[in-house]
């Protein structure tokens, strides 16, 4: 038994029950935020040592073996990618302490979260088709309900296309699980990738892969089916918008890179060159819609969407250094992107905005605050030491190897861009003087504790930044290692598959 | 009976996106729940249709004497309504208020969130 799998899984899903239970009691809902993201991350943690050591770790719910019953299976990205989410998590938690109003709370904003880390690790940990779409479902009810706390205006009309553009993506999973199970029979991933192998109809087979690139493609914000995202990440409570912003458009990518490198990957000459030029695309329409953008948020939410293109980019090129670069840049991105929204947090704390003519001279007051978005900004543009660099580097290195050319002049590019619009927040955010002759229209000043609060998960994720940028071997080698595995998926179905009775390889 | 229902489903599918396009929200809400359900029946009539055999073991065998229907799609259907119903509920709900805090049926009125 490996209970560590079905763990990241399960305490978020007490931690919500128990909060649900103390729905009166603002403060036990906080002391169990707190408690439960704290305890996901260190059960995360676990479960990535483990596979670490022991190889691809298979768990058969209620004991029923492997194509019958439900696998939770976690291989290295899926550890990778939980440890991330329990960062992730644990960091909002702490945020919104000092964030989240009374209102917000009043209404389940804890639970919520809770709800959301479960069916984001469950994502990441299932082996089977259909349980994925319940984890997505699970995801995206928890991220319905917390996108439209305090019901204002622009959340409303951000809401409507949010739930409208998700609920035809999951739709469109959902009629390719039935058109795949009336094909091969098995929902389990591991089953479906190997009787795949032994079919001959090759037109349906890249029919079901395109379809779930349009399924995933939504949910990841990749061109051109992202406009769900820029029209809505901007309005939540800006933890919330942290929390999606770090982790729900990864859900998408990792279920790309799950289908295509264990499911689709026998045709990559026609799959994966529409994956290539969907990532070219979402780069470039991404970085260009933020260069248009004069509002913290958005430019942020924009950049989603072209980081999403790098991401894909690395699955496209499908060689063994371009998918280590991609599982590479998940990682950094999650961490530096809820790190930018956390500080845009922060900034309209403190001058009660988001739009950036009406933002200006926080070097001058908070210095180290501007240190901080300055670390994780550049990050994102990919200067050097920072994690950003690297993981643009074995992307763009990937690309040159694999002779795909013309998209990787537009990953650098694209670089460029990025770093043109965060020197453009850099500039207007902190640089400049404060546009305001009176304070009269600033919030008032938070108290220290609660500045206090904010910062110190700001301060740790750009820590993390900084570490994997100073440190990068040991991320490198588990990227390397996680992009052994997946590309050679016969260890994953020979250790679902393999062994019935569930337990190690 | 399979092609009959390929033709309902392609007639709901056909339906509801006919609906989602419209510009008022509350027939967008109309159109995702024609899709929703077409995306239920689409999956069950995927299994084929089986008339009159339930998937049973008679007692003495390991395994049922002749083909019987596939008890599988019909889980898969049933967790999926129960999805569906929620998440459709959530969204009735969601263009209730978005009526009262907007006070407009028209997509095109809500235009403040995109760029």
């Amino acid at each position: 038994m490996n209970p560590q799998i079905a763990l990241p899984i399960l305490i978020p899903l007490l931690a919500g029950a128990v909060s649900l239970v103390f729905w009166r009691s603002r403060a036990m809902q906080r002391l169990v935020a707190v408690l439960g993201t704290a305890a996901l991350l260190a059960t995360s943690i676990w479960l990535l040592v483990s596979v670490g050591r022991d190889g691809i770790l298979v768990m058969q719910m209620g004991g029923w073996a492997a194509p019958f019953g439900i696998s939770l299976v976690a291989d290295l990205l899926g550890a990778i990618m939980v440890v991330l989410t329990g960062i992730i998590g644990f960091a909002v938690a702490l945020y919104s302490l000092a964030t989240t109003g009374r209102g917000h709370e009043a209404f389940g904003y804890f639970p919520l979260m809770h709800l959301l880390l479960a069916g984001v690790a469950g994502a990441f940990l299932t082996g089977d088709i259909f349980n994925l779409y319940v984890w997505f479902e699970v995801m995206l009810v928890a991220s319905f309900a917390l996108l439209i706390l305090g019901s204002e205006k622009p959340q409303m009309e951000g809401a409507i296309k949010y739930v409208t553009l998700n609920l035809v993506s999951s739709v469109i999973f959902l009629v390719t699980i039935g058109l795949l199970y009336s094909m091969v029979g098995t929902l389990n991933m591991a089953d479906i990738a190997q009787r795949l192998a032994h079919l001959d109809d090759n037109g349906m087979i890249d029919a079901l892969a395109m379809m779930f690139l349009v399924a995933f493609g939504i949910k990841a914000a990749a061109f051109p089916l992202f406009f769900w995202l820029p029209a809505s990440y901007h309005t939540p409570p800006v933890a919330v918008s942290a929390l999606f912003a770090g982790l729900l458009t990864k859900v998408g990518v990792y279920a790309l890179y799950r289908v295509f490198t264990l499911i689709f990957y026998h045709n990559p000459g026609y799959t994966h060159e529409i994956l290539l030029w969907g990532a070219a695309l979402t780069m470039l329409s991404g970085v260009l819609g933020a260069a248009a953008q004069f509002e913290f948020r958005r430019i942020l939410s924009f950049h989603i969407v072209s980081q999403i293109g790098y991401m894909i980019l690395g699955l496209a090129l499908f060689t063994p250094l371009a998918i280590i670069g991609g599982v590479f840049y998940i990682a950094h991105h999650i961490i530096v992107k809820a790190n930018l929204f956390l500080v845009s947090g922060i900034v309209h704390r403190l001058q009660g905005s988001y739009r950036l003519e009406a933002l200006g001279g926080l070097y001058r007051r908070h210095p180290w605050l501007a240190v901080l978005f300055l670390i994780s900004a550049l990050s994102l543009a990919g200067m050097p030491p920072l994690s950003g660099f690297f993981a643009k580097f074995i992307v763009i290195r990937a690309g040159l190897e694999a002779g795909a050319y013309g998209v990787t002049f537009i990953a650098l590019l694209v670089g460029l861009l990025t770093l043109y619009s965060m020197i453009k927040l850099w500039a207007e955010v902190f640089w400049k003087a404060d546009p305001r002759e009176d304070a009269d229209t600033a919030p008032p000043a938070p108290r220290r504790g609660e500045l206090w609060l904010m910062m110190t998960p700001v301060a740790g994720l750009a820590l993390c930044t900084l570490f994997i940028g100073l440190n990068a071997g040991p991320l490198y080698s588990l990227a390397e290692a996680s992009a052994g595995q997946l590309l050679a998926p016969e260890r994953y179905i020979e250790a679902v598959l393999g062994n019935a009775g569930g337990g190690e390889r | 009976m399979e092609s009959l229902m390929a033709v309902a489903i392609g007639v709901l599918f056909a339906a509801a996106i006919y609906m989602m396009l419209r510009r008022s929200i509350v027939k967008l809400v109309i159109g995702l729940m024609l899709l929703s359900n077409a995306a239920n029946l689409l999956i069950f009539a995927m299994a084929g249709m089986v008339r009159g055999a339930p998937p049973l073991v008679p007692e003495g065998l390991s395994a049922p004497a002749a083909a019987v229907a596939d008890p599988l799609p019909q889980a898969l259907v049933l967790t999926a309504i129960v999805i569906a119903f929620g998440v459709l509920s959530f969204a009735v709900v969601l263009v209730r208020r978005a009526w009262e805090v907007v006070r407009a049926d028209d997509l095109d009125r809500m235009k403040d969130t995109d760029t």
